[in-house]
């Protein structure tokens, strides 16, 4: 594949600079008043009251942590009493074969593990990554993302997106710099 | 270097008047400045000729480490001093000590972001390295004192060739479930902890190598805000899970001693005065590891004197907790009028291994009693020395719990002692090595600090048009 000028690509959307990290809540806030729904802010470090601002609704991954979390105490206790008690039960100093007390050392264990790893990988997975392509990683500007630069993205496909619109929007709200970002 | 010290006294004013709170990041930082200092670490051309010196001696240990355990291997576990009735030794103390050091990673970055103490951000990076190292290391030690190490897999629950399950009334077997998922909950939260940092060091990157490897390692992370959602939940959850499985994992490792028979052994007080000396014990480690390493790599401004100050203070109070523990061991074995537990704590304090009982006493009661002087929490050379002898102390602790109660147990004619061999002794160091190669390599290659968190508690800029 031969890489085409970047302006015959077509345009992926627009990315705004902002100075401040209150800028960026500012112009978030308004972005989403307009009724933008396909957007994104970019911050080296999360933001207090951006979440609130963009208007992101609460993840449902502690749901699904509580799910693997019981998933794994079922899961060990049954694995304890069928090992220990049922497939091959074992005689130690006369005690039960099914022993509740002896088993919760191992039950909590599983219980954290699955509901731990649920936690990373489910983060992950809700997130889409990993995503080693994305449209914004060929501006050089946006290597800032990760140091000290506060960005806002608008996706091209977002409904309400018009290329100039758009653009004095993020510059009514005081972004330093609107650049265009192509596919 | 002489001005600039004095300049950074001088705004740090920690010292000087204690109604001001001490900075969490010195001032004349912005968010740039941490990630030049952090990532100018990784992309450093060279790194300084302390880390080659301290790479060297560490690279070389652990190769007397493979040495020594391709010995025991091959040869059987006879090499080691082990008899009975003392069948554990170095082995399970050096075990119990890594593990040990491995809490206060945790704690760092669990149970103090639970708390809302802000001055993790400096050091949780770093802090939950060394719990993954130090925890290979203690994994290493039952993995290799079985003896037929190729008949490991009998203590997982997997179906083998005797159709046998094991028994999980056995505290070696929650044992292995503890420390088997404190290694993998550990290290799902460095590695999530240090995405967002990789992703920095991947942006900053000028080599195409550079740019792949950590490309990789960054899960194509870029900064959304509907990511950082997500990451900020996943991180209070991990936090959350963690904090309980830290408290459980050296309660556990106690229960391989308190639920035996055996004097010295069977105590209701072994799970908090375990976990408390392991808190005790790896803020030791952190303390020995971020003193130099501030200063070699230009950290001052990031881990300051107040988070040195801080871990002090918490070194001071779990040692308190474990001479407490100490005192009350005794206590109850005179309280409890059981003549083999009485004679066992006798044994402790004045029998053959009395050298290691009070070495035990003096490093970890006596020397982080200093820490109530704020000079010398102020003065690194000080908790150098003091991170040192708790060290010491720790793994005596071990020691004298593990070898005082085996050599001497209920009926004198199966009494013995025990001498370890040089083969037990390059191990523990070989074990060192290890721990130390992994630490040197993450010093180099990954983001010591966690950059996205400090700047997340430095004040925000100022907006320039509205002052």
């Amino acid at each position: 594949m031969t890489a085409k000028p970047a302006d015959e690509r077509k345009l992926w959307g627009l990315l705004a600079e902002f100075a401040t990290p209150h800028d960026l809540v500012r112009a978030a806030a308004r972005v989403r008043d307009a009724g933008y729904t396909k957007w994104d802010a970019h911050t080296p470090f999360p933001v207090h009251g951006l979440d609130g601002a963009m208007g992101i609704r609460p993840t449902r991954l502690p749901y699904l942590v509580l799910g693997a979390g019981m998933i794994g105490t079922a899961s060990a206790l049954l694995m304890q009493w069928w090992m220990n008690a049922v497939d091959y039960p074992l005689i130690i100093s006369g005690k039960p074969f099914n022993s509740l007390p002896a088993d919760i050392p191992v039950t909590f264990e599983l219980t954290v593990l699955l509901a731990s790893l649920t936690a990373f990988i489910g983060m992950l997975a809700l997130n889409a990554l990993p995503r080693f392509h994305h449209p914004l990683f060929r501006n050089a500007a946006f290597r800032r993302a990760t140091t000290d630069a506060f960005f806002l993205a608008i996706e091209a496909t977002d409904p309400r997106f018009d290329p100039a619109e758009t653009e004095r929007l993020l510059v009514a709200e005081r972004a330093t710099r609107v650049l265009p970002v192509q596919e | 270097m002489g001005v600039a010290t004095i300049d950074r006294v001088s705004r740090d004013n920690t010292s000087t008047d204690p109604k001001v709170r001490a900075p969490l990041v010195l001032p004349g930082n912005d968010y740039a400045s941490i990630t030049d200092k952090v990532c100018g670490i990784v992309e450093a051309q060279k790194p300084p000729k302390a880390w080659y010196l301290a790479f060297g001696i560490a690279a070389s240990l652990t190769a007397v480490l493979g040495a020594m355990v391709v010995y025991l291997i091959s040869t059987g576990v006879g090499v080691w001093g082990l008899n009975k009735p003392v069948s554990w030794g170095f082995d399970i103390t050096n075990f119990v000590f890594w593990v040990g050091i491995g809490h206060a990673g945790t704690l760092i970055s669990a149970i103090l972001y639970l708390f809302r103490q802000k001055w993790r951000t400096g050091i949780n990076r770093f802090a939950e390295a060394m719990t993954i190292f130090a925890v290979i290391c203690a994994l290493m030690f039952p993995g290799i004192h079985v003896g037929r190490i190729w008949l490991e897999y009998w203590i997982a629950p997997l179906p083998n060739q005797m159709n046998m399950w094991p028994n999980f009334r056995s505290p070696l077997l929650w044992d292995f479930f503890a420390v088997g998922t404190y290694f993998t909950v550990s290290l799902c939260f460095w590695y999530m902890g240090m995405i967002p940092d990789i992703a920095t060091v991947r942006d900053r990157a000028t080599t195409k190598v550079r740019q792949i490897a950590y490309g990789i390692a960054a899960l194509g992370w870029n900064g959304s805000n509907r990511h950082w959602h997500r990451y900020e939940r996943a991180y209070l959850l991990l936090a959350g899970l963690a904090t309980p499985l830290v408290l459980s994992v050296h309660s556990i490792v106690s229960f391989d001693f308190a639920t035996s028979m055996l004097p010295g052994w069977h105590a209701t007080i072994f799970p908090p005065y375990f976990v408390a000396g392991a808190i005790f014990g790896g803020f030791a480690m952190v303390l020995l590891l971020a003193v130099p390493c501030r200063s070699w790599f230009g950290l001052k401004d990031v881990i300051t004197p107040r988070h040195l100050e801080n871990m002090c203070k918490i070194l001071l109070a779990t040692g308190m907790m474990v001479g407490y523990a100490y005192a009350i061991e005794f206590f109850i074995s005179w309280y409890s009028g059981n003549p083999a537990e009485g004679f066992v704590f006798i044994n402790r304090a004045f029998g053959p291994y009395a050298w290691a009982y009070w070495t035990m006493v003096f490093c970890n009661v006596v020397t982080p009693q200093v820490f109530w002087s704020r000079r010398a929490r102020s003065n690194p050379l000080v908790i150098f020395g003091v991170a040192a002898c708790v060290n010491v102390g720790m793994w005596f602790e071990r020691f004298v719990i593990i070898v005082t109660t085996l050599s001497r147990d209920f009926l004198p004619s199966s009494w013995s002692s025990y001498t370890p061999t040089w083969v037990e002794g390059l191990t523990l160091a070989g074990s060192f090595g290890l721990f130390f190669t992994m630490f040197l390599l993450f010093l180099r290659f990954l983001p010591m600090v966690a950059m996205a968190e400090v700047k997340a508690i430095m004040p925000a800029p100022h907006d320039p048009e509205r002052r």
